[in-house]
């Protein structure tokens, strides 16, 4: 009875994102560049 | 202590000081729950993609706005409360343009008609549109004068009663001989008017 009840995982593995959706937020947070002028804030995004 | 067990908060800070680096951590530690917690809302593998790297696109923003959340010290709630706002906008705008995907039981070209006449049915509707001209032609003046505003004209029947100085009633009244007469010449002289 265990081996029946442990054989398989019911629950699934892990949900996790897409390699490239990592890769893709952290160049644009390498992109990113934000200044402060006066009371106005400026985005730069470096290519 | 090595950087990927510093407590969330540190490697916030290292990451506003320009440590890259440490963003990468704090993901690595947080991507399952948030993308658990995200997938769990939407049940869609695509649209959890999307709301994962907007969710991240703002925090990035915000810290490197040096706005700082609120909540110090609770990156992952702060974050999660991101995304909940995300997938509430995405239900949203889901609710006022609803999304149908294609899959093998819907094909979205089933939905989809050409509701504009062909040629045989434009030919057909020119011929009724004579037919019925020539058929009104016959009408007593009165008549002919309500079902040619009313129809041709678009006008409503106070604005036909007003324009022909006579009641409402009366309108209606001419308006119901039209048609009574209209059909019973329609029907004397066996004429077919397709809808």
């Amino acid at each position: 009875m265990a081996k029946l009840y442990s054989k398989r995982k019911l629950a699934q593995k892990k949900m996790l994102p897409k390699k490239e959706t990592i890769r893709l937020i952290l160049q644009y947070s390498c992109a990113l560049n934000i200044v402060k002028i006066g009371n106005v804030n400026f985005d730069f995004i470096a290519n | 202590m090595a950087k990927s067990q510093l407590p969330d908060a540190q490697l916030v800070d290292k990451y506003v000081a320009g440590d890259e680096n440490a963003l990468a951590i704090l993901i690595d530690r947080h991507q399952s729950k948030i993308y658990g917690y995200i997938y769990s809302k939407v049940s869609d593998r695509d649209v959890t993609e999307d709301i994962f790297q907007e969710t991240f696109f703002k925090v990035i923003h915000t810290l490197k706005s040096k706005k700082f959340y609120s909540e110090e010290g609770k990156f992952l709630s702060w974050v999660l409360r991101i995304a909940s706002n995300l997938i509430i906008d995405k239900f949203r705008n889901d609710k006022k343009m609803p999304l149908k995907r294609d899959t093998e039981e819907f094909s979205i070209f089933s939905n989809i008609k050409d509701t504009s006449l062909d040629i045989e049915k434009t030919l057909i509707k020119s011929q009724v549109d004579i037919d019925l001209k020539k058929i009104i032609e016959k009408l007593p003046h009165d008549q002919k004068e309500v079902i040619m505003m009313r129809y041709y004209s678009d006008m409503s029947f106070k604005e036909i009663a007003d324009f022909t100085g006579v009641s409402v009633n009366t309108t209606l009244g001419r308006m119901r001989y039209a048609i009574t007469n209209l059909r019973k010449v329609i029907e004397k002289n066996k004429i077919y008017l397709p809808s």
